[in-house]
C-alpha cells in the first residue's frame, strides 16, 4: 500500500529556477526513502513540496487519499499535522524550552488558548516525556532550546516531529550541521523511530554512505529530475557518476571504508560542484 | 527500555522573570495595586470631554481640509526659522562633539579630560530640550538664536555620547598598529580611529539632523522661534486648520529627511 | 588607487572624487553660512551681548533652591511617574498590533496594509509629545488624561518601529518549523514569533517608558498636568529658586529612571 504518491510535481521559482521537472514517485508503507543529489538539485525544494512550505508549480501530492496541492486553510493545516518535518539546522525555537518546543508538535491539534496556556492534555504531555527519554534528553526537558548541543538541539527535533504522530516523516539534511559520529546516531535514531513505528520517511542528504547504510530504498536527483531509484546496493560508481558527475568515486570510498570518525565526506565535495 | 517508565502527564512552563513564587506573587500584587492607584490619580471631567469630542472632530477635519493659504506668511517665516535652526545647530554641534567624543573617550584621553569631557555630555543629557529652552530664552530672549543653542547644546550630548562610544569600540590593533609606527597623537586619530568611526558619524549626524528638525518644532512653544510658536498660536486661536496645514509640513518634512538620510547614510557607507 | 602612468604616482583620491568631495564640503559651508544669516535677521544682537549678566542674575536667584517647596512637589511627581506610565502602556498595547502589520513577514498585505501602518508611525513619531499634549489639551481640556493620551500618541510610533524591524529581523527557520507541525496563524505568532522578539520587547518598552518620563516632566507647561504645571507657574512668577527645585527633583527622577530601565533591559537580554 503506497503512503505517498508524488505524480509530474514540477516547481519553477518566481526567479525562473526550475527546481523540480515532473517528479514522479510512490513511497509505501514504512518504508524510508534516501534522497540524494548534489546542491541545487532541489532536494529540499522537493520534500518543502509535501507540506507546502513551498508552493508546487504543478502536479499533484497524494498523501492517503487526499491530494495535497490542492488544500487551502484549515485544511492545509490539518493535513500538515500528519507530516512531520526535520530540520538541518535543528529549527527550534531557540527561546523556548526543549518541552514547550516538543509539545509544539501536537499545535495542529489544540485550541489556540491550550496552546497559548501550554495547557497540553495528558496524553501529549506523557508522550512528550517519553519521546525525550527515548532521544535521551529526560533529564533536560526544562532547559531553553539554545543552551543544548547540535546533537541535543537535532533530537529535540527528531522528538518534536514524532510528537506530532506523523504518517510521514520529512527529513531535511539532519546531519549536514553535525560530526560524523553524531550524524550516524541521529540517522541510527531516525531510522529506529521509523521502523519501530512502521513510518514511511524521506530523507534528503548529502552524503551517499550514511544514506546507503541506513535507507532502504535511493533516490537521486539532478536538476530537478529523478535519475536514480533503486535499493541502495545499485548505487554503483556508474549511477553515482549519473547523479554528481565525475568524480573518482573508487578512490573516496576507498578512503572512507570501514572508517567511522576521521572521514572525508565523498559528496561534501560535490555540493561544491 | 526493558521496563516501561511511568511518564509525568503534566508539565508546567517555569517561570522566567521572577523564579521565587512568593516574590513572584508580591512583584504581580504590586504592580496591580500601582495600575490601580495611578488610574485613580486620572482625574477625568467627562462633561468637559464630551464637549471636547467635538473640537476634537474638528480638528480631524482641519487635518484633512488642511489651510496652508491663510497663513502662510507665519508658516513659512515659523518653517524658515526651524530649518535654519536645524541646519545650523546641526553642524555647530558636529564641530563642537568631536573633540569633546575624542576627549571622552577612554582608549584616547587622559584621565582629566576624560572626566571634564564625560561631565559635559552628562549635564547635557540630562535635561529636557524644553527645559534648556527655557533657560536660553530666559538668557538670550526670545527668538531662535536660543533655539539654536538649545538645540546645538542637546546635540552634543546625543553625538558626544555615541562618538565615543565608537571610538571606544574601535579595534586596537589597527590603533596600535600605527602607534607602532612611531605616530604621534595626531597622527594615531587621523590614520586610525578617523576610518573607522567616520561612516557612523555621518550616519548619527544625519539621525541628529532629522531630530533636531522635530524638536525645533516643540521647542518655540517656550519661544526659541520656529514653527513651534506657529503651530501654538494657530491652537490657540482655534485655527485647526492651519494647525493640520501645519503638522502635514512637519510630518512631510520629517518624511523627506529619513528618505534622503538613508539614501546618503547607503551612498556613504 | 594607482594610475597607470609610467612612473606610478600614488594619489590618495582620483581627481574626480577629491573635487567632488570638495564641493561637497564648499556646499555644506555655504548652507551653513546661508542659514545662520537668514535665522539671525531678527536676532537683537545687545540681548545676547548681555546674556552673561542676565545668566549671572538668573543663577544668583536660583541659588539656593527653595528646599522646602518640595512638600508641593510630591503630588505633581507621583501624576508625571503616571503619565508616563501609563502612556507608556497605552503606547505598547497599540504598537504591538501595528508592528506587526507594518513588518514585512507578517503584514497581511503589503501593497495595502503596510503603507498604512507605516504612515501610522511616522505620523506618530513625527509630532512630539508636546505638540501632541498642546492639541488633546485644546481638544478634551486640560489635566493628566491629555498628557496620558499625548505621551501614548507619541510611543506609539516608537515602540512600532523599532518593534516592527525587530520582526523583520527573525530566524524565518524557526517560523516555517512550527508552520510545518500545521498550527494556524495566531499559534506561529505566539510560538515562533513572539518568543524571538520578546527580548526586544521589553527592551524598547522599558526604554521609551524612560524618555517618557523626561518627557512627562514638561508636559505641565502647555496644561497636561505633572510637574510641569509646577514650572510653569514657578516661571510666571520668576520664582526661580523654587525652578531650581524643581530642576533638582526633575534630575533626580531622571536619574534614578534611568538607572531602573537599565537594570530592566540587563535582566531581559
Ligand atoms: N526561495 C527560492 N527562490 C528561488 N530559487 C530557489 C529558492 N530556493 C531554491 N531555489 C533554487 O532551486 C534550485 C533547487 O534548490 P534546493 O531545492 O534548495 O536544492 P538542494 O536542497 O538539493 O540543494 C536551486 O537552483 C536553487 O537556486
Ligand atoms: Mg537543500
Amino acid at each position: 500500500m503506497n503512503v505517498l504518491k508524488l505524480d509530474k510535481l514540477s516547481k519553477t521559482y518566481a526567479t525562473g529556477d526550475t527546481a523540480l521537472n515532473q517528479v514522479s514517485f510512490e513511497v509505501p508503507a514504512g518504508q524510508v526513502l534516501g534522497l540524494i543529489g548534489p546542491s541545487g538539485a532541489g532536494k529540499s525544494t522537493l520534500i518543502r513540496c509535501i507540506n507546502r512550505l513551498v508552493e508546487p508549480t504543478a502536479g499533484s501530492i497524494t498523501l492517503g487519499g487526499t491530494d495535497l496541492a490542492q488544500l487551502q486553510g484549515a485544511a492545509l493545516r490539518r493535513a500538515r499535522r500528519r507530516i512531520g518535518m526535520i530540520f538541518q539546522e535543528y529549527a527550534l525555537v531557540e527561546r523556548l524550552t526543549v518541552m514547550e518546543n516538543v509539545l509544539s508538535g501536537r499545535l495542529g491539534y489544540v485550541s489556540l488558548w491550550r496552546s497559548f496556556l501550554r495547557r497540553y492534555s495528558p496524553d501529549d504531555v506523557s508522550k512528550a516525556f517519553s519521546l525525550l527519554e527515548q532521544v535521551g534528553l529526560s533529564q533536560h526537558y526544562n532547559k531553553r532550546a539554545d543552551a543544548l548541543s547540535g546533537g541535543q538541539r537535532q533530537r529535540v527535533g527528531i522528538a518534536r516531529a514524532l510528537e506530532q504522530d506523523p504518517e510521514l516523516l520529512l527529513v531535511d539534511e539532519p546531519t549536514a550541521s553535525l560530526d560524523p559520529k553524531t550524524s550516524r546516531q541521529i540517522m541510527r535514531l531516525i531510522g529506529d523511530a521509523c521502523r519501530e513505528r512502521h513510518l514511511p520517511a524521506i530523507i534528503n542528504i548529502h552524503d551517499v554512505m550514511l544514506a546507503q547504510q541506513f535507507t532502504d530504498r535511493i533516490i537521486g536527483l539532478r536538476a530537478g529530475e529523478v535519475v536514480f531509484d533503486g535499493p541502495p546496493s545499485g548505487l554503483t560508481d556508474e549511477v553515482l557518476t549519473r547523479i554528481y558527475g565525475d568524480e573518482d568515486w573508487t578512490r573516496m570510498r576507498g578512503e572512507e571504508a570501514g572508517a567511522d570518525e576521521p572521514r572525508t565526506p565523498a559528496v561534501d565535495l560535490a555540493e561544491g560542484i | 527500555m526493558d521496563q516501561p517508565s511511568v511518564h509525568p502527564v503534566t508539565w508546567k512552563r517555569p517561570p522566567v522573570l521572577f523564579t521565587h513564587t512568593g516574590w513572584r506573587r508580591a512583584i504581580y500584587a504590586g504592580a496591580l495595586i500601582y495600575l490601580v492607584l495611578a488610574m485613580q490619580s486620572i482625574e477625568v471631567d467627562w462633561q468637559r470631554v464630551y464637549l471636547g469630542l467635538d473640537r476634537g472632530w474638528k480638528f480631524v477635519e482641519g487635518f484633512l481640509t488642511p489651510d496652508f493659504t491663510t497663513r502662510w506668511r507665519d508658516i513659512s517665516e515659523g518653517l524658515i526659522e526651524s530649518l535654519t535652526m536645524t541646519v545650523t545647530s546641526t553642524v555647530a554641534g558636529i564641530l563642537v562633539s568631536v573633540p569633546i567624543g575624542i576627549g571622552a573617550a577612554r582608549n584616547l584621553a587622559p584621565a582629566p579630560v576624560y572626566l571634564f569631557c564625560r561631565g559635559i555630555i552628562t549635564l547635557s543629557r540630562s535635561f529636557q530640550e524644553v527645559i534648556i529652552a527655557i533657560l536660553l530664552v530666559a538668557m538670550f530672549g526670545f527668538g531662535p538664536f536660543a533655539g539654536f543653542l538649545t538645540l546645538a547644546f542637546a546635540s552634543i550630548g546625543f553625538l558626544s555620547k555615541l562618538l565615543a562610544e565608537d571610538i571606544e569600540a574601535c579595534d586596537r590593533s589597527q590603533i596600535e598598529a600605527i602607534r607602532a609606527t612611531g605616530a604621534s597623537w595626531w597622527q594615531v586619530v587621523n590614520y586610525a580611529v578617523q576610518p573607522q568611526v567616520m561612516p557612523r558619524l555621518v550616519g548619527l549626524s544625519l539621525y541628529r539632523l532629522d531630530i533636531n528638525f522635530r524638536e525645533s518644532a516643540v521647542i518655540g512653544i517656550v519661544g526659541a522661534g520656529g514653527i513651534g510658536a506657529t503651530l501654538n498660536t494657530a491652537i490657540d486661536r482655534y485655527e485647526y486648520d492651519s494647525a493640520g496645514a501645519i503638522l502635514i509640513i512637519i510630518i512631510a518634512i520629517v518624511l523627506v529627511v529619513e528618505y534622503s538620510s538613508s539614501y546618503i547614510r547607503r551612498w556613504v557607507q | 588607487m594607482t594610475t597607470n602612468a609610467p612612473t606610478p604616482v600614488w594619489h590618495y583620491r582620483t581627481r574626480k572624487q577629491t573635487l567632488l568631495g570638495w564641493l561637497g564640503w564648499f556646499s555644506l559651508v555655504a548652507l551653513t553660512v546661508f542659514c545662520w544669516q537668514l535665522m539671525n535677521e531678527n536676532t537683537i544682537w545687545a540681548f545676547v551681548s548681555d546674556a552673561p549678566e542676565q545668566a549671572a542674575d538668573i543663577g544668583g536667584r536660583m541659588f539656593p533652591p527653595a528646599w522646602s517647596y518640595i512638600d508641593q512637589l510630591w503630588e505633581p511627581l507621583w501624576d508625571t511617574i503616571n503619565i508616563a506610565t501609563l502612556g507608556t502602556l497605552i503606547g505598547v498595547a497599540v504598537a504591538v498590533p501595528v508592528a506587526f502589520l507594518a513588518a514585512n513577514n507578517t503584514t497581511p498585505s503589503r501593497r495595502f496594509v503596510r503603507p498604512l501602518a507605516l504612515l501610522l508611525i511616522v505620523t506618530s513619531r513625527s509630532i512630539n509629545s508636546l505638540i501632541w499634549a498642546l492639541l488633546l489639551v485644546a481638544v478634551i481640556g486640560p489635566g493628566l488624561l491629555a498628557g496620558v493620551i499625548a505621551i501614548g500618541l507619541r510611543s506609539i510610533g516608537f515602540i512600532a518601529k523599532l518593534l516592527y524591524e525587530a520582526i523583520e529581523e527573525i530566524d524565518f527557520n524557526q517560523v516555517e518549523a512550527v508552520r510545518a507541525t500545521g498550527a494556524s496563524g495566531a499559534q506561529v505568532i505566539d510560538y515562533a514569533i513572539v518568543p524571538q522578539i520578546l527580548p526586544a520587547f521589553w527592551g524598547i518598552s522599558v526604554f521609551r517608558w524612560d524618555i517618557n518620563i523626561r518627557e512627562s516632566t514638561i508636559l505641565g507647561l502647555v496644561g497636561a498636568g505633572g510637574l510641569g504645571i509646577q514650572l510653569s507657574a514657578s516661571l510666571a512668577t520668576l520664582a526661580w529658586n523654587q525652578v531650581a527645585m524643581i530642576f533638582v527633583v526633575i534630575l533626580g527622577t531622571v536619574i534614578v529612571s534611568e538607572w531602573v530601565s537599565a537594570r530592566v533591559r540587563q535582566a531581559v537580554i
